[in-house]
């Protein structure tokens, strides 16, 4: 490994690290614009020019620069600082210096940049450069004439995305960064440009003019638009959440986030349940909480209830209902709830064992009817990294716009009994090879022939399990770790007519099969599962909650509440433990770390902060799936849950982006 | 004066056809099967020997640039050689003599040299405003082809080796070496980052030595006469011969073909009948090209054309592409009008290149017609050095350096404009 010496500072770095990372390495901070950890080197925002011995004598890139043995690395000197004040009064010349009427003020790499490297005063008196709007879709804002060329938006969309949707036009000082045909960005993860770009030339569209960075609230929260779990940051000012920003961590979404987890969050205010209802007359009416109380304790259910889980519920909620459940004497729980009854006897055969971060070095990857892209675009990224090292990708299913190389093998599961020679070869020759089942191969029951083939091919070896199952839904793992998961599924739950019917935001179920029961609805949007509901008690989104989820790998994570519910809204945890009251049954547990601690001691993996253990894969229990999938389960990517379908920025991009002009039918 | 049995480039003005049966009869395809029996590393030792400097303008020396090839192929990468014909420096025309008159001498020349440096195939990247030249080119190429001296088996030699003529579309940063291998490949032409070279990963990825169309075509002259005989000419360190193309005040602007280290006075006597007017009459030589500062008179006059010596005068030999101006010129104006060259072609990549070049041009503008403030000149001064060094090729340099020569040679005729349109305001 390289010893450099950087300002006087010995230090060994890690073959193959640039100058740039070695004076981080040593401690010295280096400005740059262009330079991005997860992104190709492009070396033209020339601000983190440095001076190193021995080389020619001017300032070099040294984001661009591999660092070598014996090098001697100035940061701090004289050329330097001359080298990096030219570049960023060059950088100023154009650049509208608009501050107070930019969004990006107070977040601004080039203003803070410039407090360090930039002249008092300005030296150029020509006229100013301006460069016409360009139109990126409903999500980007541009305004170009900010823009400072370092085409990180470029090469995020060629490298990260896999779509060559912008890049630059003309030359020299003319040259323009758009869209191809200024034409709408459409990539699912198009939205994270704003935050690559360093100036304000790329800003939020529905975020516009509402705050600025220093007025916020920030709270650590976890994305619900998915079961990947992306880790958030949310941004809050008073009782609203104003924006959701993606948090760095490399296990799970690196540093970016879906366009849906960045937007759905406006659909908060839009459509909430801010008091409880009671349907008299087949219409809906507003009450109190001590009516609605009231009205449930006179079903008098007995042990005839059940509890059916939303998507976007946490763990905390889920145990919550699970005790009362119990506490009456049911066990009639599930979370599924389009009806798929796969086996979760053993979780390890339901889980993405790869893992998010695992599966990008896997080199022979088999899809069984997942589109990837759109039920979890963040392990799209990693299935194209995979690919770009050499994995080889084989699709079960209907096509799909794979952003890389990908062969169609068909879309009847049967085919899983019956894989061509060309897959079988490739698969069984691999040294990480990995089966991807995502929801419309479950329907299917491919995860019997799955299981099999994990037998043949060897998915699990030392230090690899290559048996994956991509779940769509943030609640699903949590959910299966308190059994909420019927040997029949939802079918179960039907059949059993339960008196009472708990929904915990279970917005896809269909309600007609239980048109003998009272329908419980405890939510916060009101859609298709409030439509369906005899009682309404208004609860709270994932902002509004402290909660507990399990993405799709297994992996617990905690988020925090960022503002509170609206109007009569309450914690679902509370709103279960005053129903424990009224229906004259004890759960355990007065505040939330009662709760807490109730449900690790029945669960013990979810007061564990990271991947949870679910042992072994169990091996083919004979049996395989067959029928032709005839379509995803996702049909509208913007709209698949109700806070999705609230934001007005949603159904704008569904309708534009996904369908033209017409708007779209909501989600299943 | 450079005799005329010692000129490589016989056909330079077009008196005889182009194509192949007259190159032969003026001795080009003489035998080289004979030239690449000599083997790879014998080329290369007579090529270093006879000390020629790449002609594209930096004079880096050829042989051994061809040597920093890879001997053999490790991972089955194939290697390339590319010929830069994309000559678009304002003031050059060297390069489109070669391939309009004698376009055989480049095309044995790129099997020579592709044949040292192991090359697979030899890419021509011919300027897209030479229409007429790619057509002769590609002529050219399809008699070589015809009569078997390049392809499979080139000229019996057992060696296969391919010759492909691609088109630019206008772009001067596509001179630049890299820039002309994204432009090959299909991309945006702008230049890449160095390291790595392309020598070890250029065109495809694959190692590449770019060079420049006259540095070829002397390659198989200089074999078949020896490293000795070019070694003769010229100065230690800048020998061989070189086509000077001498353009502007003189009574008879020409290309020519001359010894390096000709002086310059000696030059333009014997070649353009002397400096229009007399040679009183000369205020200033941009020796170079565009690229390279200006000269002024006093120094130019006894300067030894060649790498070293105008270095000396504080300017380059660049292409030779000679710029000679007369006191009748506006020598303000030439610079901004070259400024406004650069900042046209420059790629906007990198940013000192990018907004210095537009804002170097405006002062210079403002500068010309005497609306600019003293204090700006060295402010101008400050921005040249700004660009210079600072940016990702050599474009930047070449936009900054001859407003560096016209600032260190006629900071007074500046100031004298500036003070006029003072006083004329003022009026």
């Amino acid at each position: 490994m390289p010893i450099v010496t950087v300002d006087g500072i010995e230090i060994e770095v890690p073959q193959g690290a640039t100058v740039l990372q070695a004076c981080e390495l040593a401690g010295k901070e280096i400005p740059r614009f262009c330079y991005h950890e997860r992104l190709s080197i492009a070396g033209n925002c020339r601000m983190c020019l440095v001076e190193v011995k021995p080389g020619p004598p001017k300032p070099q890139a040294s984001c661009a620069l591999p660092a070598a043995d014996k090098q001697e690395i100035r940061t701090d000197s004289e050329m330097v600082r001359i080298a990096r004040e030219g570049v960023m009064e060059f950088l100023l010349i154009n650049h509208p210096l608009d501050c107070p009427i930019c969004d990006q003020g107070g977040e601004c790499d080039l203003q803070d940049q410039s407090v360090a490297y930039g002249r008092g005063k300005t030296r150029y008196h020509e006229h100013k450069r301006a460069v016409t709007e360009k139109y990126m879709g409903p999500l980007i804002k541009t305004a170009m004439t900010r823009c400072i060329h370092c085409t990180r938006c470029v090469r995020f969309s060629e490298e990260i995305a896999g779509v060559d949707e912008i890049g630059a036009l003309y030359r020299g000082e003319n040259m323009q960064i758009t869209t191809y045909l200024e034409r709408a960005a459409k990539h699912e993860l198009s939205a994270n440009v704003i935050d690559l770009c360093p100036v304000g030339a790329l800003t939020s569209r529905p975020y516009a003019f509402e705050a600025r960075p220093w007025e916020l609230k920030k709270t650590l929260g976890i994305d619900v638009s998915d079961a990947v779990g992306a880790n958030i940051r949310i941004d809050s000012r008073g009782r609203e959440v104003l924006r959701v920003l993606p948090r760095v961590n490399d296990d799970v979404n690196e540093e970016w986030l879906s366009d849906k987890g960045r937007y759905q969050v406006e659909g908060l205010t839009k459509r909430r349940l801010d008091k409880p209802f009671i349907r008299r007359d087949g219409k809906l009416v507003a009450a109190s909480w001590d009516e609605a109380f009231a009205a449930i304790a006179s079903i008098n259910p007995g042990a005839s209830v059940a509890a059916i889980a939303g998507d976007l519920v946490d763990c905390e909620t889920m145990f919550a209902a699970k005790a009362l459940v119990s506490a009456l004497g049911s066990s009639l729980l599930e979370g599924r709830q389009t009806g798929l009854a796969y086996d979760c006897s053993n979780l390890a055969a339901v889980n993405f064992n790869s893992g998010l971060a695992g599966i990008e070095t896997a080199d022979a990857i088999l899809i069984v009817g997942s589109h990837v892209r759109w039920e979890a675009p963040l392990v799209n990224v990693r299935l194209r990294k995979a690919v770009k090292r050499g994995a080889k990708v084989f699709i079960v299913g209907p096509a799909w716009d794979t952003t890389f190389a990908a062969e169609s093998l068909g879309e009847d599961v049967a085919l899983l009994g019956d894989l061509p020679v060309h897959v079988g070869e490739a698969m069984s020759k691999a040294e990480r090879p990995a089966v991807i089942i995502g929801g419309a191969g479950l329907a299917k029951g491919a995860l019997a022939s799955a299981l099999t083939l994990a037998g043949t091919w060897n998915l699990v070896r030392e230090g690899w399990n290559g048996f994956n199952v991509l779940h769509m839904a943030a609640s699903r793992m949590g959910g299966l770790m308190l059994g909420y998961a019927q040997a029949g599924g939802i079918a179960d739950l039907a059949a059993a007519k339960p008196k009472l019917v708990i929904s915990l935001g279970a917005d896809e179920v269909d309600y007609a099969k239980f048109a003998d029961s009272t329908i419980v609805y405890i939510g916060h949007h009101g859609d298709k599962g409030a439509h369906a509901a005899d009682i309404i008690l208004p609860g709270a989104a994932y902002t509004e909650k402290a909660g507990t989820y399990v993405n799709t790998e297994g992996r617990v994570q905690f988020s925090e509440r960022a503002v509170f519910a609206p109007g009569d809204a309450r914690e679902d945890w509370t709103i279960l433990r005053a129903l424990a009251d009224a229906l004259k049954v004890h759960v355990g547990f007065d505040s939330l770390a009662e709760l807490r601690s109730a449900m690790i001691t029945a669960v013990p993996a979810l007061g564990v902060e990271g991947l949870a253990d679910y042992g072994a894969l169990p091996g083919g229990a004979g049996g395989s799936g067959s029928g032709v999938i005839a379509g995803y389960p996702i049909a509208d990517f913007y709209l698949t849950n109700p806070i999705a379908r609230a934001s007005v920025t949603m159904q704008r991009c569904s309708a534009e982006l996904l369908h033209g002009e017409d708007f779209a039918e909501a989600a299943e | 004066m450079l005799a005329d049995k010692d000129r490589i480039f016989t056909n330079l003005y077009g008196y005889q056809p182009w194509n192949l049966a007259a190159a032969q009869a003026r001795g080009d395809w003489d035998n080289t099967k004979a030239l690449l029996e000599r083997g790879q590393d014998a080329i290369i030792q007579e090529m270093k020997d006879s000390g020629l400097r790449g002609r594209g303008g930096a004079g880096f020396p050829t042989g051994m640039k061809w040597s920093f090839m890879p001997k053999e192929s490790k991972d089955g990468r194939p290697s390339f050689l590319v010929i830069n014909a994309d000559e678009s420096e304002p003031g050059s025309c060297k390069d489109r003599e070669i391939l309009r008159h004698d376009p055989h001498k480049l095309i044995e020349g790129a099997l020579v040299a592709g044949f040292a440096m192991r090359a697979r195939a030899a890419y021509i990247y011919i300027r897209g405003e030479y229409i007429r030249e790619a057509e002769v080119l590609f002529a050219a190429v399809q008699e070589a082809y015809d009569a078997g001296l390049i392809g499979k088996n080139a000229c019996g030699s057992g060696y296969d080796y391919d010759v492909f003529v691609h088109r630019g579309a206008g772009a001067y940063i596509c001179g630049e070496e890299t820039a002309m291998l994204e432009s090959l490949e299909g991309k945006k032409g702008q230049p890449r980052l160095k390291p790595p070279f392309p020598a070890g990963a250029g065109l495809y990825g694959c190692p590449t030595t770019v060079n420049n169309v006259e540095s070829i075509a002397v390659a198989p002259t200089i074999l078949r006469r020896g490293a000795a005989w070019f070694a003769g000419f010229g100065a230690k360190g800048n020998s061989g011969t070189k086509l000077f193309q001498i353009s502007g005040h003189v009574d008879k602007p020409c290309v020519v073909e001359e010894a390096m280290s000709i002086p310059f006075r000696e030059l333009i006597e014997k070649h353009c009948g002397g400096i229009r007017g007399g040679w009183d009459n000369l205020l200033c030589v941009i020796p170079g090209g565009s690229s390279v500062p200006l000269v002024p008179a006093a120094q130019i006059v006894d300067a030894p054309m060649d790498f070293d010596g105008l270095k000396a005068v504080g300017s380059g030999l660049g292409t030779a592409a000679v710029i000679v101006m007369d006191k009748s010129t506006d020598v303000v104006e030439s610079i901004a009008r070259l400024s406004h060259f650069y900042m046209h072609e420059s790629c906007g990549q990198c940013t000192p290149c990018r907004e210095g070049t537009g804002w170097m041009y405006r002062i210079m503008e403002r500068l010309r017609s005497g609306e600019a403030d003293v204090g700006e000149i060295d402010m101008l001064q400050q921005v040249t050095k700004q660009v210079e060094g600072h940016t990702i090729c050599a474009l930047g340099d070449a936009a900054a350096w001859p407003i560096q020569g016209l600032i260190r040679h006629f900071r007074p005729e500046l100031e004298r404009r500036i003070a006029e349109n003072v006083r004329e305001a003022a009026e």
